[in-house]
């Protein structure tokens, strides 16, 4: 059985009397311990298709399902602490808190947890040395850099063990050689613990890492490639 | 890394900004602190006298003499157990601003109605025996550094020339809020020194009742017999009397208050402008943390929690600060009031308007954070 499950799902959004149709009955599967990548122009529905999967959005229509919830028809409260659990998220621009160091970013989710003070930062020690960053856990964001940053995004989201992890354009913000340093590690993450990744990015080779494409144009899913 | 640690975290964001606004809480808290002090300790003054004493003077104003030929038919009263009296002396010591109460008083009489002048006897023996000996309240001589046997000279304004006083004993306050700033001499001294051209006149006569239940009437009494002579008399109980020398101040109270709350108001205008700036700039942040599954009443208490810790830490210093200033230090209105200190009530009050003043501040953008829409505010990182 698929892990995520999007069936029938139509996505409008009104502005003023307009109304602005995204998806129309759209429906995909994605395998537990896949690795997809969403591909496609500004404005095809990709942002919008990832907030939804990550309970942020809501389908106007149609049913989101994740390891059995349907978290379409979830409240705001009970989407906050599914989200807690069960998604990871990376963005592109890495959106560390500034003020908190590396560790401490990593530890945030766990103050969610009822894991002791010590039991918290033990596990974000681990999420720092499974991205290779255990010896910058003291470092503030701006002390680190791009790559750096955004391994400790991936830390973070991978803190809470969640079986989902949804990034967007995770490497757009970075050079070519950082940028292959975080595809190895989403690899990794999805190889050798299993994680099932969705991820948003304009560049094809980012998505050759994936173990499948998938193409949103306009909201709707063109075409699927398999690598 | 824990809630609290988040939420100081965050005051450490903008340092400047956060130590600047920490600071005119403080100064805020402070000002209000020594303005209710003020207040409350011209409230209070009426305690530094005694319902159970009378106090009789010129009916025009205490500044005017009354004769002391008054004072048989005051004893004769019924109900008086005792007369004595007083004399306003205003002299300066080196330095005109070195200025506190000194009393010319009938030793003999006066001291017997006072229960609360706690001294050694030897001390009150030496006092009673020497024409120029002069009586001293703890505080007073600690402030200037006075010792027994020390010779001082007081400078005269209302009675000219230097006057030379020997300190022979020095009291303490026998109850709470008994003036320990005043100093007291003997009246003959003053009527020596002017070879009996004031000894026919007295600043004022106190009188101590056997019932004090009947102080009222008493008083009545004697403000009839003299209502149709030369010098008509005003008496009051003591406390009254105390409570009159804050009347010349006017309606202070509604002054001081209104005064107190407008720096209040200013201070909270600057607390909910940093609140209001720091939950703006911090939009992205709470979004992040949205999407890590921080539910609303989460962030709504974090960004709170801020707001209280401005003004819990600047509400320390201002409070700490007028305690130290005040309750540790001297102000004393030149006697006439005992010494400004920060009350029980005023730090309540200071309590309640440091809650009130992180609510206000931070409620709105607590409210705000907590309302955030996600995909909004990720629009706006993006």
């Amino acid at each position: 059985m698929a892990l995520v499950q999007v069936r029938n799902v139509d996505k409008v959004f009104r502005r003023d009397s307009e109304e602005i149709t995204v998806f129309k009955g759209l429906a995909i599967d994605i395998a537990e311990g896949e690795f997809l990548a969403l591909m496609g122009p500004s404005g095809s529905g990709k942002t919008t298709l990832l907030n939804m999967l990550a309970g942020l959005d809501q389908p106007t229509t149609g049913s989101i399902e994740i390891a059995g919830e349907n978290i379409a028809a979830m409240k705001r409260r009970r989407l906050a602490e599914w989200r807690a659990t069960n998604v990871g998220f990376i963005f592109q621009l890495y959106n560390l808190i500034p003020v908190l160091t590396a560790l401490q970013n990593v530890e945030l989710p766990l103050l969610l947890t009822r894991l002791s003070r010590r039991e918290r930062r033990e596990r974000a020690v681990t999420a720092l040395r499974i991205v290779g960053l255990e010896d910058r856990s003291d470092h503030f964001p701006r002390q680190l850099s791009g790559g750096q940053e955004q391994r400790t995004g991936i830390a973070r989201a991978i803190v809470t063990d969640p079986r989902l992890i949804l990034a967007d354009e995770p490497t757009g913000d970075l050079d070519a050689k950082a940028a292959a340093e975080i595809l190895d590690l989403l690899q990794r993450l999805n190889r050798d613990f299993g994680k099932t990744v969705i991820m948003v990015t304009h560049d094809p080779n980012a998505a050759e890492r994936a173990g499948r494409t998938l193409h949103l144009e306009k909201g709707v899913l063109l075409e699927a490639v398999r690598s | 890394m824990t809630r609290t640690g988040l939420v100081v975290a965050n005051l450490r964001r903008r340092r400047r900004r956060a130590v600047l606004t920490i600071l005119g809480v403080a100064i805020a808290i402070f000002l209000f602190l020594t303005l209710r002090s003020v207040l409350t300790t011209l409230e209070d003054s009426g305690e530094v006298g005694s319902e159970s004493r009378l106090i009789v003077r010129n009916s025009i104003g205490i500044v005017f003499p009354l004769p002391i030929g008054y004072r048989t038919r005051l004893l004769s009263l019924d109900g008086v157990e005792g007369v004595s009296w007083s004399n306003w002396f205003g002299g300066t010591y080196i330095e005109p601003r070195n200025f506190f109460a000194q009393l010319a008083i009938d030793a003999q009489t006066y001291l017997p109605l006072y229960p609360e002048f706690v001294m050694p006897e030897e001390q009150r023996r030496a006092f009673m025996g020497e024409r120029t000996a002069a009586l001293v309240g703890r505080g007073l001589a600690e402030r200037f550094g006075w010792q027994l046997g020390q010779t001082i000279t007081l400078r005269g304004t209302i009675y000219p020339g230097d006057w030379p006083f020997t300190i022979r004993a020095i009291y303490e306050p026998g109850r709470d809020r008994f003036p320990d700033n005043v100093m007291y001499f003997h009246f003959a001294y003053l009527e020596q020194a002017f070879g009996g051209a004031y000894s026919d006149e007295i600043g004022t006569f106190v009188l101590g009742l056997s019932d004090p239940t009947r102080a009222a009437d008493i008083a009545a009494q004697i403000d009839a017999l003299y209502e149709n002579s030369a010098v008509p008399t005003k008496t009051e109980t003591e406390s009254a009397y105390q409570l009159g020398f804050v009347g010349l101040f006017g309606n202070i109270g509604f002054f001081l208050n209104t005064i107190g709350m407008a720096v209040v108001f200013a201070i909270l205008l600057v607390a909910a402008n940093t609140m209001a700036m720091s939950s703006r700039e911090r939009v992205p942040e709470v979004a992040v943390m949205k999407m890590l599954g921080f539910g609303d009443r989460f962030i709504f208490s974090i960004v709170l929690a801020e707001a209280f810790l401005i003004s819990l830490i600047g509400t320390a210093l201002g409070l700490g600060g007028a305690l130290l200033v005040f309750n540790l230090g001297r102000f004393d209105a030149l006697g006439f009031v005992p010494g400004l200190a920060v009350a029980g009530r005023s730090v309540l009050l200071t309590l309640a308007i440091a809650a009130g003043l992180a609510l206000a501040s931070g409620l709105f953008p607590a409210r705000r954070a907590a309302r955030l829409n996600v995909i909004e505010a990720l629009r706006h990182v993006a």
